[in-house]
């Protein structure tokens, strides 16, 4: 068996390199057969998914809470005006979680690898266009003299929104990088990767659901 | 290891460890029943300074108990099972015995927490008394300085008090002109010592004007960090007259450990001259 | 183990240097890397306390490199440096990063972690950050001079605050965020391994208490590093790009204003703190673990109360999230808040009581044999009560007015966090080094070793309590200041003098660890006859650790002892039908 790359030896380790050996002791033994080993790994990438949520969703709490004392305690706070286009962008990151769940479910059905192509292509479309909306909402906040520095008010916007836009950009390049080695028809773990996507995706979507009503109704 | 040599040293090894451990704990007990001079507190200079010490005194004896037992414990188990080729008692435990010392704990533990509480809301949670003399403590890289607001009992605004819309480029810790309360307030500058009167009660209110210090004295038993962009409140009455030493506890910089100054309680006499003094120059 | 005929090898073996020893995948190579990082970074982190305690007993002696003395801004420079290396990357990576890494997967039976290119990843990230964080000694300025808390606004207004604090300290800021990813991902893979990669068999309740131990720190560590990210992103700010997140207006220094304004430095505090108390048990539970795991193996006698154990060592980690207010009793916040986190705190002391307990209620009754390990995870127990029992009084709201910030809080966390969490990782070394390298370190140079570092460390810091009761200020680089600190001149010295000898013990260990690895004695594949599945594989474990299989485990992780069995343990592994009678 070569290990040529990392992600090859990854896949060797995870997925057990053949028949794994041992397994008729101690009266039979219900997860023999590969099926398991593909559920035992469907589980393992879940939960690390899961379990980095969680550690990201810490993250944003804790510059959520500054926010809220932040404001509370100073006494030069100055609300800015929400640019426009952010509604704009929260629409298309809210088409995107419906297209990669889309995408996801088309792998249910046999032949479904092309009709999930697509979809997959779309919603990795609807990541770009919201990170790029999100940098014409700065150049607008820009324009009206916000940096920063100006306010306490306008650097929290910016931390917040570049926070979840760099974690919005690792997923659009792990939206990318199924979307290039879907083309190998023996990849064996297109589905695990597009559920464990699609859970991070739906995460980022509903987190910045939140981020944008703290930073328009709490502003 | 292995059964065949798992003998050898025990007796001597076991025996030692719990001599340790009985010598550690008889020291410890003894320093703190000696009290050598660079082991205890000063006497107290307020009431509820000593409060604090009786508290101290209640956790002392309790922590102490549970310290002596313990560590007397683990000398006896290890001198009493050193191993001399027999066999462990198999058990996984008794959870009546992890009932009781859970509970036991829980009660000692919470309740002495609770007790605690009474002289800090005697010094936190209370309003200071209305004919409290009101002094305003002010830390600053590496030195103390201290304002009193005069016969009118107001301390006049700084400036970027009175104009807090104004960009300032030099020092706005000045008290601004313009502001009758100030005309009367008498400032002891960056060293200086500052006085109280003994049995008349005081709240210091305290602030710094760059990094974050912290005013403690040894006798009041009190510590409060100067922060800045804040005004924290600290109240106490000295009852007895002397010259107690303030320090800064909170790590200010290159010069932390030489930010002292001292503090003089003295009778409304004394004071009143100390007053004259500082105000005549 | 059964047969290992026909196994098929899941895992290759990595051809050449490079991919074995460098750029490994292996579990068991990073845990190397991880230890191979601690213990550098702690005989760093060593030095820089014996120059600390070099200038607290002898204020003005002139040293090589320092022919004025240590100045103020060295002292604290070291002060800072030494805290930050011996937190994070001695008493983080060690016992978690380190044994958790080499030992997690084999103790639950797996072949390897969840995932080994993360796992890579993290050891080169921390190790990046061990790299940033020892910059600061070489840049402009030097080494950062405000304490591992980094309180702003000291830590946020840059070089006028002081020396150090300008890139020595955005270079502090710098590592310390790096640390945290690699912390995340570490944790990660610690809670995927330990949920899913479990072999047959081998029940929550049949876990060693080791991977309880370094799975309850995993989540600790998930939960409380993004919060310093979170943090360390926004204090960077405050110094590059002029946000005001924790600096209040109308600062003046040298007669400069500070063009910030609006800031809470009491908002630094909080963040850190929320992430600060919790790393405190990042550093000391998998000690715990371990404590609880060597007394139980050298006592010959199963765990008493393994249930409690979980039990207590979860609710530590769940309480140490909502006490992190008791270190900011003085600090401004609201006494009312003060109280609550009080009480929070003084019920911590629940659990770690149960502990204690159940460590005793071990031992009772056993068969105890005096191995190195077995002598450090004694000095554990005993530590931690002595240093358990300070916290007592500092939780109190009113008590903690007058000892905080004095030596009696710097006295407490060493002997709790910082010496008791040491033993642990040296119940570490000495339990598993068998396994790791093969051969046994010297029992005679252990004891000698474990002898003088515990007589030691109570010889530095029992003192160091009495001085903080007579009230001397932590991080004061000399007792000029104060006329009253003068009493406490000789104790300064005696605690060097215990420093130099405790100091000069660790040399015994280094040279048994280093000659051992090629000299020691052959060991056999379980000379501590203990149970758990790291000792039924070869020393050192093969590449796959299980040669492909999947070993099924067949009981809990303690069976000493067991009436009507011929030996006075079963291993976990071991079919029943295989367990020799009497």
């Amino acid at each position: 068996m070569p290990s040529a790359t990392i992600t090859e030896d990854l896949e060797i380790l995870n997925a057990g390199g053949g028949p794994p050996a041992n397994r008729g002791i101690d009266g039979g033994d219900s997860r023999g057969d590969s099926g398991s080993f593909y559920a035992r790994e469907r589980r393992m990438y879940l939960t690390g998914v899961s379990v980095a949520l969680a550690g990201i969703l810490m993250f944003f709490m804790a510059l959520a809470s500054s926010y809220i004392v932040r404001k509370g305690t100073g006494t030069d706070w100055q609300p800015i005006e929400m640019p426009g286009i952010l509604w704009v962008n929260t629409a298309v990151l809210v088409a995107s979680s419906i297209t990669v769940e889309v995408a996801r479910r088309k792998l249910a059905f046999a032949g479904g690898v092309s009709a999930f192509r697509n979809w997959w292509a779309i919603t990795t479309a609807l990541g770009v266009l919201f990170l790029g909306g999100q940098i014409v909402a700065w150049r607008v906040l820009a324009d009206q003299g916000l940096f920063l520095a100006t306010n306490p008010s306008s650097s929290f916007f910016y931390v917040l929104t570049a926070s979840h836009g760099a974690h919005l950009l690792v997923g659009v390049l792990a939206l990318l990088y199924v979307a290039v080695r879907t083309g190998q028809a023996a990849w064996r773990r297109r589905a695990i990767a597009a559920e464990g996507i699609a859970i991070y995706w739906h995460f980022l979507d509903g987190l910045w659901v939140f981020l944008l009503l703290l930073l328009n109704f709490g502003r | 290891m292995g059964s065949k040599k798992g003998n050898t040293g025990s007796a001597a090894t076991a025996t030692t460890l719990a001599l340790f451990l009985v010598a550690l704990t008889v020291f410890t007990v003894y320093i703190f029943v000696a009290k050598p001079i660079w082991s205890w507190f000063p006497p107290a200079i307020n009431e509820i300074g000593h409060e604090i010490d009786r508290q101290f005194m209640r956790t002392l004896v309790i922590t102490g108990v549970v310290f002596v037992l313990a560590q007397f414990g683990l000398a006896w188990v290890v001198f009493r099972y050193r191993t001399r080729g027999q066999r462990a008692t198999y058990s996984h435990g008794n959870n009546v015995m992890e009932v009781i010392w859970t509970l036991a704990t829980a009660i000692l533990f919470i309740g002495l927490g609770i007790y605690a509480q009474r002289a800090w809301a005697e010094v936190r949670l209370k309003p200071a008394p209305p004919d409290a003399m009101r002094i305003e403590v002010i830390g600053q890289q590496f030195k103390w300085s201290f304002r009193l607001p005069g016969p009118d009992g107001k301390f006049g605004k700084y400036k970027f008090e009175a104009h807090p819309e104004q960009e300032f480029t030099r020092d706005p810790w000045v008290v601004d002109a313009d502001d009758p309360d100030g005309k009367d307030d008498v400032i002891l500058g960056p060293g200086s010592v500052f006085a109280v009167v003994v049995d008349q009660p005081v709240e210091l209110l305290i602030r710094s004007k760059d990094v974050t210090h912290s005013f403690f004295v040894r006798e009041l038993r009190l510590k409060q960090d100067a922060v800045p962009g804040m005004t924290v409140p600290l109240q106490f009455t000295a009852t007895v007259p002397g010259e107690y030493q303030v320090v800064c506890a909170e790590l200010c910089g290159q010069g932390h450990h030489l930010m002292g100054t001292f503090m003089k309680v003295l009778s409304r006499e004394d004071y009143a001259a100390w007053l004259k003094d500082m105000t005549a120059e | 183990m059964t047969t290992h005929a026909g196994a098929v090898h899941a895992h290759e073996a990595p051809q050449g240097f490079i991919r074995k020893y460098i750029f490994s995948l292996d579990h068991k190579v990073i845990g190397k890397q991880y230890i191979s990082l601690a213990l550098f970074s702690a005989f760093v982190g060593m030095f820089l306390s014996l120059l600390m305690r070099m200038r607290l007993a002898w204020p003005t002696m002139k040293l090589p490199f320092f022919p004025d003395g240590i100045l103020p801004e060295q002292y604290l420079a070291m002060v800072t440096m030494h805290g930050t290396i011996m937190v994070f990357m001695v008493l983080t990576t060690a016992p978690q990063s380190g044994f958790g890494n080499y030992f997690l997967p084999i103790q639950i039976g797996a072949a390897d972690m969840a995932f080994p290119v993360l796992n890579m990843l993290s050891f080169w990230t921390t190790l990046l950050s061990l790299v940033v964080l020892m910059a600061a000694f070489f840049v402009s300025g030097g080494a950062p001079l405000g304490g591992w808390t980094v309180y702003t606004p000291l830590s946020a207004i840059g070089q006028i605050a002081g020396p150090g604090q300008g890139l020595g300290m955005t270079l502090w800021v710098i590592a310390i965020a790096i640390f945290c990813g690699a912390s995340l991902m570490g944790a990660i893979n610690f809670i995927a391994t330990t949920l899913d990669l479990r072999s047959r068999g081998m029940s929550l309740m049949r876990l060693p208490l080791t991977v309880w131990a370094w799975f309850i720190t995993a989540v600790i560590s998930l939960l409380a590093f993004g919060v310093l990210l979170a943090a360390g992103i926004l204090l960077l700010l405050d110094r590059t790009a002029g946000t005001s997140f924790f600096i209040p207006g109308n600062l003046v220094l040298t007669d400069k204003v500070i063009p910030h304004k609006g800031g809470s430095p009491i908002l630094w505090q909080h963040l850190f703190w929320f992430f600060g108390h919790p790393e405190v048990y990042i550093a000391i539970l998998p000690g715990m673990g371990l404590a609880s795991h060597v007394l139980s193996t050298f006592s010959r006698k199963p765990v008493f109360g393994y249930r409690a154990m979980v039990f207590a060592m979860s609710s530590i980690a769940f309480l140490g999230f909502i006490v992190w207010g008791h270190h900011m009793f003085v600090s401004g916040m609201s006494p009312y808040v003060g109280l609550a986190f009080s009480v929070l705190t003084m019920s911590i002391g629940v659990p770690s009581a149960i502990k204690t307990f159940n460590w005793l209620g071990t031992l009772w009754g056993g068969d105890i044999k005096f191995t190195t390990p077995m002598l450090f995870a004694l000095g554990f127990v005993s530590l931690f009560v002595s240093g358990g029992l300070s916290g007592l009084f500092l939780a109190q709201t009113s008590i903690d007015q007058y000892l905080h910030d004095t030596y009696f809080v710097v006295a407490h966390f060493h002997l709790i966090m910082g010496v008791a969490a040491i033993f642990g990782i040296f119940t570490g070394v000495y339990f598993w080094f068998p396994k790791m390298f093969g051969r046994m370190m010297s029992d005679t140079m252990g004891k000698l070793h474990f002898w003088l570092t515990f007589v030691g460390v109570y010889a530095i810091f029992m003192p160091m309590h009495f001085i903080g009761l007579a009230g001397h200020p932590r991080r004061y680089a000399d007792g000029s200041g104060a006329a009253y600190l003068a009493s406490m001149d000789p104790v300064h010295v005696f605690m060097s003098v215990a420093a130099f000898v405790t100091i000069a013990a660790q040399f015994i260990f280094l040279f048994n660890f280093l000659w051992s690895i090629w000299k020691g004695k052959k060991a056999d594949i379980n000379p501590w006859q203990a149970t758990t599945l790291e000792w039924g594989v070869p020393s050192p474990p093969p590449h796959d650790n299980f040669a492909g299989h999947e070993p099924p485990v067949h009981r809990g992780a303690y069976e000493f002892a067991v009436p009507g069995v011929a030996d006075d343990y079963i291993m976990q592994t071991t079919p029943p039908e295989k367990v020799a009678k009497a």
